[in-house]
């Protein structure tokens, strides 16, 4: 269980602020192995979007190499690499198409990576699969399956963003706090339907959270990226024996 | 009577514009300036076409070959090229109008005593102007079971995706450019075609017939959501039609008013305008109350 499925090697990530280059990611190496669930922490502008932005393809790094599955995808753009990999965004309205009903969303999502043709839909023989996948989430999101994703509340879009990204059980889930946007309540019922959906297709995952809590609770490997590198990194043993405190303390040395 | 038959005829040829306008305008969710090249490179296509012998059918599908082509210009400028859509679309517009002159070899063709879709047999023996509503009536069927069937594919759902949520496409793998250019290329295809119907239904193509064709064809799609709201998409392809026969009757009205069709282009911008602007009013003056104060009964 524990062979790398994603490698990233020495990733540079610059930014053109006008008047100077500056570096966001510096070098920065990170293996995740297959079954890893991992909380990523960081203070605002330490990296960690810049680090999602780089695996999913938005950005192309300086230099470096992101290695999935040992193939080199680093020339690979964000359309060829989501086939491998699927993200769920922190705005609830990035996730979903507006105008398009649930059902429609989910066929798209279903579809994710492949050659899209000229053959029909098929929404109706896949709709008794998609209610019963809705119905899991348990916010009632399977009866609004010709509803536009438009006219759901955030939670919903969330939970259908969530259920969108893992549907195809992708190689790599990247959460980029998907649950921020919420209220304290829904965003915990997220939390707990994320939980289930990861233990249960064992989907190797990355989830930035500004909830030291969060980071806590779930997950079996943390990391701390401050300044463009990976600050810490414990292990499943290790991160029990954190506290929150001493997480906290942690974030107070690194601004410092 | 027969102005009423030449409107209807009209509108749908004309809605075959507004169609293909919608899937750029609404569905993907810019305005292409391209329009206004490419229905007189449609007309200019299927005319000279016509003049050197080809069948008036097979000319109007040229036209339609001809406006993809034009689509994929302004396609890849944007796209590729990362020019602005509105530039990019008055780019081709621009371009198109040296290639209309040179297609056409002068600056207004006639079809007089050339064959034309109107011309065929079975059409002569209608009364006046039913020839405009048969063409228009078949060309409307065939364009809108291709663009139902199109848009209930996957290929379709992508290119509505792409419209609707660019950043959620490109996340699942659809390839937002291609889909971007395609949408432009069928657009712009029956807009090709729309030229070439107008043309032969006028009887000429005319190098400026282009002019302020995108305010007609945005008023077919306005024109239709305003009268009919909310709808399904295969239904707001319908309105854009009935849409654009509705705005015939509004120039056919505003000509029995005594105005004549010099002034049709002001007065076809001032329809546009006042139709985008209802929802201001609306919430404005509160009109939906005022009617339905009006119309509910005294307490």
């Amino acid at each position: 269980m524990s062979e790398p499925i994603l490698q990233l090697k020495d990733i540079v990530v610059t930014v053109d602020t006008g008047n100077e280059e500056r570096q966001i990611l510096k070098q920065l190496n990170l293996t995740i192995n297959s079954g890893d669930f991992v909380t990523v922490l960081g203070t605002n502008g330490a990296g960690k979007t810049t680090l999602f932005n780089t695996i999913a393809g938005n950005l192309q790094p300086a230099g470096g190499q992101v290695i999935l599955r040992g193939r080199n995808i680093s020339r690979d753009n964000e359309e060829k690499r989501a086939q491998h990999l699927s993200r769920v965004f922190q705005d609830p309205k990035m996730g979903t198409a507006p105008r398009m009903t649930v059902a429609e969303n989910l066929l798209l999502a279903q579809q994710r990576g492949q050659r899209r043709t000229l053959k029909l839909r098929q929404l109706r023989q896949n709709r008794e699969h998609f209610h019963d996948m809705a119905a899991e989430i348990g916010n009632g999101l399977e009866e609004h399956l010709d509803t536009p994703t438009g006219n759901l509340s955030g939670g919903q879009r969330q939970a259908l963003s969530l259920l969108m990204a893992t549907m195809t059980t992708p190689d790599i889930l990247l959460l980029d706090e998907h649950t921020a946007a919420l209220d304290p309540k829904t965003s915990e019922q997220l939390m707990h339907y994320t939980q289930r959906r990861i233990t249960q297709s064992n989907q190797t995952c990355l989830m930035i959270t500004h909830h030291l809590e969060d980071a806590l609770a779930y997950g079996n490997r943390l990391i701390v990226i401050d300044d463009g590198r990976i600050e810490a990194d414990f292990n499943a043993a290790e991160k029990q024996k954190l506290s929150r405190e001493q997480l906290y303390e942690f974030f107070d040395e690194t601004l410092s | 009577m027969s102005l009423i038959t030449s409107a209807i005829g009209q509108g749908l040829m004309w809605g075959i514009l507004g169609v293909g306008l919608f899937l750029t305008f609404r569905v993907l969710n810019f305005p292409d300036m391209t329009v206004e090249g490419t229905f007189p490179f449609g007309a200019a296509v299927a005319v000279t076409a016509i003049t050197h012998g080809m069948s008036p059918l097979l000319a109007t599908l040229l036209a339609f070959v001809a406006g993809m082509l034009a689509g994929l210009a302004t396609g890849l400028l944007y796209t590729k090229g990362k020019i602005p859509i509105l530039l990019a679309g008055i780019l081709v517009m621009t371009a198109l109008y040296s290639i209309n002159l040179r297609v056409m070899g002068k600056a207004n063709v006639s079809l007089l005593n050339e064959n034309t879709l109107f011309k065929a047999k079975f059409l002569t023996r209608l009364p006046q102007y039913f020839d405009g509503v048969v063409v228009g009536f078949l060309f409307v069927a065939v364009t809108l079971i291709i663009l139902t069937y199109f848009l209930q594919t996957e290929l379709g759902q992508a290119f509505i995706a792409t419209g609707d949520n660019v950043t959620m496409a490109r996340s699942l793998g659809i390839k937002t450019d291609g889909m971007t250019i395609m949408g432009l290329m069928v657009s712009n295809g029956f807009i090709g075609i729309s030229g070439a119907l107008m043309a032969q239904s006028n009887g000429y193509a005319d190098v400026s017939m282009g002019i302020g064709v995108i305010v007609i064809g945005l008023a077919s799609i306005i024109i239709g959501e305003v009268a009919f709201g909310e709808l399904t998409l295969n239904q707001r392809l319908v309105a854009v039609i009935l849409g654009s026969i509705l705005y015939r009757f509004v120039l056919l009205i505003v000509l029995q008013l005594g105005f004549n069709t010099d002034d049709l282009k002001l007065i076809s911008a001032i329809v546009l305008a006042l139709a985008l602007m209802l929802p201001t009013f609306q919430k404005r003056f509160h009109t939906q109350k005022i009617i339905r104060n009006g119309v509910a009964r005294h307490e």
